[in-house]
Order: C-alpha cells, then structure tokens, then sequence
C-alpha cells in the first residue's frame, strides 16, 4: 500500500472499495483497527486514523463495545461520491490525451461506443 | 489534520510521570560534544507518548548519541533531556522502564540463549515470558550456539527479542535490523506492531530502511550534523516537499524564489525537489511541469545531500 499519499487515506479508500465491491456489506463489522494495522503493515494508529475518516464520513459507526460497522446506505453514499468526481478523475484526463493524439470528438464517441461493445 | 485515536490500555497508568498528554520523551537545548566533534547542537524535540517514532538521517548525524542520552547511558554538556517526565540519568525513577537496545550488545562468552532468557528479565519488570517464547521460535533463534558464535543478524535477533518481551514503557532501538533478511525484517515488523496494538508504548527507532519502515512510524525525525532538520507526524513529513519536472525553463520559472533540496537535469528536461509552500496550488495548476510527491526517503536523502540548514518552518513541534 504506498501511492505516495499518506497512509491513513490509503487505507479508508480500500476499505471503501471494498464496502463498494461488496466485500463488506452493510451493516456488518469490519476489522478491528488492530487487524487492520496487522494485514496492512501499518502503525495502528495509522490505520485508526483511516477508520476513523470513514466514520466522519458516516460510511462506518461505531457500535460500543463491539467494533466498527458499515452504514446502512454507505454504499451508495461512497457511490454518489465517485459519479461526482467521475468527469473530473476519469473524463478530464481521457480528453487531455484525445486532443494531444487529435482525436475529434466524434471519432471519440465512436470509440467509446465500440468498446463498450466489445 | 488530527482526528481522535482510541487507544486501548494505560492512560492513568503513568499519572506520576508528568501530566497528561505529555510528551513521552523531551528533549530541550541539549548539546552534547564528543572528542572534537558536536554530536548534538542544542537540540530542541519531542517524541509523543505512546506512539512509533523514527530518528533518521545520515550516518553520523547525532541519533546513537541522543539515544544514549535518552536512555540514561549518557548526560548532556547542555539542556536537558525528560523521559515520562524525568531526568533519565542515575534515575531509579524512570530507568527501570527505559529499554535501549543498541546494534552492539556484547555478551559474556558462554552465553547461551537460555543464559540471556534467565538474566534479562530481572531487569525488566513487564518482561513476558511467553512472547520471549513465541520471538524466539518466530526468529528461529537457536538455542545451543554460544552468542557469541552469533551471526550480525542472529545477534539482532536477540536484540529484538529483548527489546520486546521487556514491554518497557520507553523502548528505543538502534537500527534494530542489521543482518536481517526481508522475512526475519517483517516477522520482527509484525511483532511490533501486533505487540503495541496490544501493549502501546513510546517507541524509538533509527533506521535507514526508510521506505520500509515508514509505514509503522507515526512521527518522524530528522537530524543532520546534530541539528534537528525535520520534527513532525509522519503525514506531514510526506507533503513537506515536492518534484517538479518538465522543461529546464519552465521548471526554472516554475520553482523560483523556492528552495531547492536537489536539482537533476537530462537532455534539456530538469526535475527540482523543492520544499513545499503555501502556492504550491498556483503550483499545480501548472500545464507545462508535472508535479509529483516525494516520498519519506527521498526526502531525508535530499536533506542529507543538501547539508540543509534547518529553517524555522520546519522545526514544529510534536504535531499530535
């Protein structure tokens, strides 16, 4: 896990991928700040800051003296998030390296077209 | 940025050594000289109570000499040097829950590994036993080969072994992993990590692994010449610089009125590690250079290449 980003921001955006892939579903605990400081290979108040963001965020809550859980509705939460930034971390940069190759913004669509067909 | 930890275990435990909250290792206005040289130039830091903390930079650079000083081995010409709110040297106070474990440890000849398992405890109260037990199968630390036959990474081995089963309150390894390969490196990071989940405790730690061990560390210092250079959480110390690249020009422009850690050129393209700012967003916004992060390593590489001179900026206190 190293992007050059810190750690703790790391870690709340795999532990967000996963709520979004399913892994965690909702409603269910998810490691325990320990475990995940173990797997990772990270400080455990690393990982406990990345926990934490994620409850800030209303994504995990706290069920006292049992662990962390996933909201209900984080999912979908994590998921408006994401079509928000979409444009700005998927299209922007898919549209730099069209017009540096002079791919026009027709023959663009006809090759999104196609790959979404294949 | 801080955001509350829950910490599990001794918050009242050490309600005589300083108040709450306190760092768990001062440093103030301490130098110290050794022979000609000054090993340390009034040195002004904290390590945090209870937390991971790495001492880096170059050899010679001052960490062995204030590790000793911390651990109560040695006493500063100047300043002075708090351990859980104590003056470690001659200090029956705190000396007991100070393990320094150094990278030379001599034993006596026929030592065996049962010998130093039978003596260290008496000197550590919270030793565990049975951790002993599951380090040393970890380790594979053998049993019958006198010490003193050891191996460089078997005798650290034995290094780590004490340094953990002693739980000391204050446990201070220097450059814990000579000799070890990359598996024995990362069952002794999982021991560590595993144990101070468990049992938290002020951790120091030198080390040139930088890349490998930033991960566990939740502060950072940096020395250099004896001089502090970097003092901060480990999230600040990854955004405290960043590399610029693109074009000779546009890189010039780009980076003037900065510092510059460290300057490479190729062709006609340049690539400048400067300190990071307040425009570092007029920075980004850029379209003819590419910034890029710098990590932890190359960071306190370009320090040490530069002979920085600390700069107010940078000597922030323990950002916790």
């Amino acid at each position: 896990m190293d992007d050059g980003r810190p750690i703790f921001l790391q870690l709340a955006e795999q532990i967000a991928d996963d709520i979004v892939e399913g892994r965690y579903p909702e409603e269910t605990a998810v490691p325990s700040t320990n475990e995940f400081a173990a797997f990772y290979r990270i400080n455990p108040a690393t990982a406990g800051k990345g926990v934490n963001l994620l409850v800030e965020r209303g994504v995990l809550y706290k069920k006292r003296g049992i662990g962390m859980f996933v909201a209900s509705g984080a999912r979908e939460l994590l998921l408006a998030e994401r079509r928000e930034r979409f444009a700005e971390q998927y299209l922007r940069p898919l549209l730099v390296e069209a017009r540096r190759l002079g791919i026009a913004e027709a023959e663009l669509t006809r090759l999104i077209v196609k790959e979404n067909g294949s | 940025m801080t955001i509350p930890t829950t910490r599990s275990g001794a918050q009242g435990e050490h309600h005589q050594d300083g108040p709450a909250g306190a760092p768990g290792i001062e440093v103030r206005g301490v130098s110290r000289r050794l022979g000609r040289t000054l090993a340390l130039d009034e040195v002004e830091l904290s390590f945090p109570r209870d937390a991971v903390s790495g001492l880096l930079g170059r050899n010679g650079a001052g960490k062995t000499t204030l590790m000793s000083l911390i651990a109560g081995h040695d006493r500063p010409d100047a300043g002075e040097v708090r351990v859980l709110g104590h003056r470690p040297f001659e200090n029956a106070a705190v000396l007991p829950r100070i393990c320094l474990i150094r990278d030379n440890q001599r034993y006596p000849d026929d030592f065996r590994l049962k010998h130093v398992l039978r003596v260290v405890p008496a000197f550590h109260e919270r030793w565990d036993a049975q951790l002993a037990e599951r380090i040393v199968d970890a380790l594979r630390i053998p049993s019958r080969t006198p010490i003193a036959k050891f191996s460089r990474g078997q005798l650290s081995s034995v290094a780590i072994l004490i340094g953990l089963a002693a739980r000391a309150p204050v446990t201070i390894f220097d450059e814990p992993y000579l000799g070890l390969d990359a598996t024995a490196r990362r069952i002794f990071y999982d021991l560590l990590l595993a144990d101070i989940s468990e049992h938290p405790r002020t951790v120091l730690v030198s080390t040139h692994l930088i890349d490998e061990m930033e991960p566990l560390l939740e502060h950072v210092v940096v020395l250099d010449h004896g001089r502090v250079l970097l003092n901060t959480n480990v999230e600040a110390a990854r955004g405290r610089a960043l590399t610029v690249n693109g074009t000779a020009s546009a890189v010039e422009d780009a980076v003037r009125g900065r510092r510059v850690l460290r300057s490479q050129s190729l062709g006609g393209l340049r690539s400048v590690t400067v300190e990071a700012s307040a425009d570092d967003v007029a920075l980004t916004a850029r379209r003819d250079v590419e910034i890029s992060p710098v990590s932890l390593q190359d960071l306190v590489a370009a320090y040490g290449a530069a002979g920085a001179e600390p700069e107010p900026a940078l000597l922030e206190g323990a950002s916790r």
